[in-house]
């Protein structure tokens, strides 16, 4: 790293080190893929903090993101406006915790908001039809998807009040083998 | 109404969380001003104490006012700092600063703590940024006061120090992470493949490294050392061709073969001289090969068993557990990873059937009978492919002892030479289809399917490895029995040449024999050695041409001649490949088990293989994004793929054996290699010990070497794994015994549930007064889910809420008596601004009636 860069100055660097999971090189390199989706928009030097927003639509055109059925919830729930417009920092926020080194008590707590489609902090039948149907891109029939939820709810309401809570959740799903 | 509620405290809820915050931070930062200078300035502590204590009433009142789980915690910490100054300025003056500093000092733990959490929390980065600032505002200033103290410098240059750690530390890893090579590439392949084929690249990685230490190593401590301070090339029989094949040494027919000048060169066992010690370093170069013989094998177990026990520390439950069928499905199984649209639909189609196939299962009130049907199945599926491998067993079996015969008769065709060889690819070739296409049948998962495929493949090229050991064990026996015949005539020819030079009757100093004229042994160190540098680069050939041709052609021809084509061959028959993620990594396994083996014969082999696994990774990687499809049932990769890891211990311990074998009981060759002369390898560290150590040593070691000593030494190891076995098995039981416990209990529950939905709501009520007597029922159920829950109990978040539960909630002082409040929901409970209110009790929606409360949230959709 022999060039000197002037995006963040060191104590920015430092402290998003801190708040992130990421090194310096990864932050950096996050900052041009950031950039790289608006070059106009997002100017090269970030140490006095511009309030720079990039809306939905191109947050959304990211290969990462691109393909995924859920990816208009991910970027609401890590915008600061919760409509999927994102700053610098949110950004980095939803990286940190999409990264492998996240812990899953973490990614948990994200999975969850992420899943609760209306932010009532439950994740009622209602949400889990809307995951099924993006899950299998409205293949199932009403019923079929009405006897999953169901199945879900029964497996994982611990407490019996018809919808699933976030301890629900967490503890169905760090059980997971899946779940990373 | 109860969502309008909710909702409507959400919208102000991040509003005033914020603008409280903003406050909390002035005052933080007042407080901080006003610690510090207390402790320097005493005087004007009694202006400031007013002041204080009248922002710790506000501070009440703010509490009481607004309840915000999180902010809780900043108000208690800022609450007692402030306070406890105040307090022990009207009380003692000389004594407190002592306490103060304690207290001070615990709080820059505490925010040590949340700087090197933070992380962790699950809040905006926006926040995590601020409440960082001001950590480490706060850490600096008081630091700097303790440090002031008498006495205190010590502290300061402990914390000075640790604070060079940290960043020390933090520098390290950037190097680290910024040294791990191909991150974007193998990035790259997982978003358009899935995670599976990409963990084929990481261990492809994980190989290299390991190989690259090995390579280290050898080259490092053996062949440099020989090259640069050794005897040079021609200088000793060993170390120069023979004259019968001095014409050929150079063609590139014999090199090819690694004879001629590759042979009788550093690379193999034979080259190396059985001088105690080389060059004026007196580096013992005979000892060095030993010992770096042995170290290979250390290191290598050291690595694979400790990346074993941490993807077992990682891995959490196994996923034997069926509670959670429908859940896991919907919440997990797509792979965020994927950034490829024809794999996401490939992903979509398949989470599409399994959702319909789990639904037909529920749905079919008669499940027993499916599942036994599954059960014959796989039964069957599992006795055909036994069948199939005693039959290729049998089959190579067979063959060898027929190519023994033919190895002794004179005139044989080329088939009959390479029978053996022929008869094993075509093994190789036929069987894994075979075994797949049984494996259809079972109807696994294909994760768990890739398992079963890879330990069934695996078994079979057990069988190509047996034959390959017996062939060569065949040779060396050989080899030996000629080489007693050899050293005689040797030993002749040496004593011949200097009687003649003597009876000639000329000088005293006869002229020394050629080295290249002395009859010599077979070496059978270098046969081996040879053989198997010649399998690892036939090995090498065949993978990178069947990928070329499997591959690469295949994809060339479905894609250009399908413009003429009678059919669709993209979507028909010959289609492209999928990357074949159970042959490559059984494949690398057992390549790096003929590495093991080899080289401790041919010290250059961990160089061959360095090279390997550098260019199969640029070429793999080409190949796969080139010319392959994604699977078409697309899986995850589990994070612990101990699985792979399984396999190379297995391999590790197979091929420690033969070399372990020859090391304790075949003869060395008498006149080729750092151990001729010797009876026995080992007997090079009896040697060190005696000549290079003191007595005292030798002694120590005769007696550490003892059986005696040794036999003990195992039964008490084996002893202590079979407790620590029995042990965990102790803990699985308890665990099951709970799970067990806690679903019966929410059997119980909701039982009890749908009765009370028949009643009337006047019953209802009646026996929610009624409830608290019988509450002793659902209370150990919460100290399970505490058990159960550990990560919970010690995340952040957890302390939070319950501060927030300790300082709100009504029924607290009487818990666990009569009213329990629900255990696990404070426990779990995260500090989500502004959505939640703290009134665990009241707000939530719980099953367990809360005695005289009048729970709201009931409304809610039930079933």
């Amino acid at each position: 790293m022999g060039n000197k860069q002037t995006i963040f100055t060191p104590e920015q660097l430092d402290a998003y080190q801190d708040c992130t999971f990421f090194t310096r090189k990864e932050i950096l390199r996050l900052f041009y893929r950031y950039r790289d989706l608006a070059p106009q928009l997002v100017p090269l030097d970030y140490t006095d903090k511009p309030d720079v927003t990039l809306p939905y639509e191109l947050i959304g055109s990211m290969p990462e993101l691109k393909d995924n059925p859920f990816r208009q919830r991910i970027a609401e729930v890590f915008s600061e406006d919760g409509e999927g417009n994102m700053t610098l920092d949110d950004f980095l926020d939803m990286f940190s915790v999409m990264s492998e080194m996240a812990p899953r008590d973490l990614k948990a707590y994200y999975a969850f908001k992420i899943y609760d489609f209306n932010n009532d902090d439950y994740i009622c039948k209602s949400d889990l039809e809307k995951t099924v149907n993006k899950l299998t891109q409205n293949e199932l029939t009403p019923e079929e998807v009405n006897l999953a939820c169901n199945k879900v709810i029964d497996e994982a309401d611990l407490d019996n009040d018809g919808k699933l809570s976030l301890e629900d959740f967490q503890h169905m799903i760090i059980r997971a083998p899946d779940f990373l | 109404e109860d969502k309008e509620d909710d909702s409507k405290e959400e919208d102000n809820g991040p509003r005033q969380n914020r603008a409280s915050k903003r406050k909390a931070l002035q005052r933080k930062n007042n407080d901080g001003k006003t610690t510090e200078k207390g402790v320097s300035r005493k005087r004007e502590r009694d202006k400031k104490a007013s002041t204080k204590e009248q922002k710790d009433s506000e501070n009440k009142e703010k509490k009481t006012n607004k309840q915000k789980g999180k902010e809780k915690e900043n108000k208690d910490k800022k609450e007692r700092r402030s306070s406890t100054p105040s307090t022990s300025n009207s009380s003692d003056e000389e004594s407190l600063t002592e306490e103060e500093l304690a207290m001070l000092m615990e709080q820059v733990e505490q925010k040590k703590k949340l700087i090197s959490t933070m992380r962790n929390k699950p809040w905006r980065m926006v926040k995590k940024l601020s409440m960082l600032r001001e950590a480490q505002a706060f850490v600096e200033k008081f630091e700097g006061a303790l440090g002031k103290g008498k006495g205190k410098k010590l502290y300061a240059y402990k914390m000075m120090m640790a604070k060079k750690w940290v960043k020390f530390k933090r520098d390290f890893d950037n190097f680290k992470t910024q040294c791990i090579p191909w991150e974007m590439k193998i990035k790259e392949v997982e978003s358009h493949f899935g995670s599976s084929v990409a963990s084929y690249f990481i261990f492809l990685r994980w190989m290299y490294g390991v190989n690259l230490v090995l390579f280290g190593l050898i080259f490092g401590l053996v062949i440099i050392p020989e090259v640069l301070m050794g005897m040079p090339y021609g200088s000793m029989p060993r170390k120069t061709v023979p004259r019968a094949e001095q014409a050929t040494a150079m063609d590139f027919s014999v090199l090819w073969d690694f004879e001629g000048y590759i042979k009788y060169s550093a690379l193999f066992y034979g080259y190396y001289n059985n001088q105690r010690t080389i060059g004026w370093l007196k580096y013992r170069l005979p000892m060095a090969y030993f010992m770096v013989g042995i170290s290979v094998f250390g290191y290598s177990l050291m690595v694979v068993i400790r990346s074993m026990a941490r993807n077992a520390n990682e891995s959490t439950g196994e996923g034997d557990d069926e509670n959670f069928v429908f859940s896991w499905k919907m919440f997990t199984s797509w792979d965020y990873l994927i950034g490829n649209p024809e794999t996401a639909d490939n992903k979509f189609a398949s989470i599409t059937t399994s959702f319909k196939e789990s639904i037909v299962d529920e749905q079919e009130s008669n499940k027993d009978e499916n599942i036994h049907l599954r059960r014959f199945l796989r039964v069957l599926a599992n006795v055909l492919i036994i069948c199939c491998l005693c039959g290729s067993g049998y089959l190579i079996y067979f063959v060898v002892k027929r190519s023994q015969t033919f190895s002794k008769m004179q005139n044989i065709g080329w088939y009959e030479r390479n029978e053996v060889e022929i008869v094993m690819s075509l093994l190789g070739m036929f069987c894994p289809p075979l075994f797949e296409t049984i494996a259809a049948l079972e109807n696994y998962h294909p994760r768990i399917g890739l398992k079963w495929q890879l330990g069934r493949i695996f078994a079979l090229f057990l069988g190509n490895l047996y034959t390959f050991l017996l062939a060569l064990m065949d040779d060396v026996n050989e080899k030996l029995a000629e080489e007693d015949v050899l050293k005689n005539i040797t030993h002749w020819t040496l004593l011949s040449h200097h009687n003649s030079s003597i009876g000639n009757g000329s000088t005293a100093t006869p002229p020394p024999l050629d080295p290249a004229d002395v009859p010599r042994g077979p070496c059978w160190e270098t046969t081996v050695g040879i053989e198997f540098v010649r399998l690892t680069v036939s090995d090498i050939l065949v993978t990178f041409v069947t990928i070329l041709v499997g591959d690469f052609i295949r994809a060339c021809f479905v894609r250009f001649v399908n413009y003429c084509w009678c059919w669709d061959l993209e979507a028909g028959f010959p289609s492209y490949a999928e990357f074949d993620i159970s042959g490559n990594v059984l494949g690398l396994v057992f390549n790096q088990g003929m590495i093991w083996m080899g080289s401790f014969y041919a010290p250059g082999l961990v160089g061959i293989n360095v090279l390997r696994l550098l260019t199969s990774m640029y070429f793999q990687c080409w190949a796969v994004m080139s010319s392959n499809v994604p699977h078409e049932r697309v899986f995850k990769a589990s994070k612990s793929n101990n699985f792979y890891m399984g396999l190379l211990l297995l391999i590790l311990f197979l091929s420690l054996l033969p070399v372990a074998y020859t090391i304790m009981s075949l003869p060395p060759s008498f006149d080729c290699g750092p151990f001729s002369g010797k009876k026995r390898m080992y007997e090079v560290i009896q040697e060190t010990i005696e000549l290079d150590f003191p007595v005292f040593v030798a002694k120590i070691f005769s007696y550490v070497a003892n059986p005696g000593l040794i036999i003990p030494a195992i039964l008490l190891m084996v002893l202590a794994i079979y407790y620590l076995n029995a042990v965990s098995e102790a803990y699985q039981r308890a665990n099951a015994e709970l799970k067990k416990k806690m679903q019966m209990l929410r059997e119980e529950e909701k039982n009890k549930r749908n009765n009370k939905t028949t009643t009337n709501s006047a019953m209802q009520d009646l026996e929610d007064l009624l409830k608290p007597n019988t509450k002793s029922e659902s209370q150990p159920k919460q100290v399970e889910d505490k058990k159960i829950e550990p990560p919970n109990k010690t995340s952040p978040v957890g302390k939070q809420g319950k501060a927030a539960a300790e300082d709100v909630s009504p029924i607290n002082g009487r818990r666990g008596a009569v009213l329990t409040p629900p255990l696990h929901m404070l426990v779990t409970r995260p500090p989500m601004p502004g959505v939640r209110t703290p009134y665990p009790g009241l707000a939530r929606p719980r099953p367990h009636p809360q005695g005289p409360v009048p729970w709201r949230g009931r409304g809610q959709p039930r079933y």
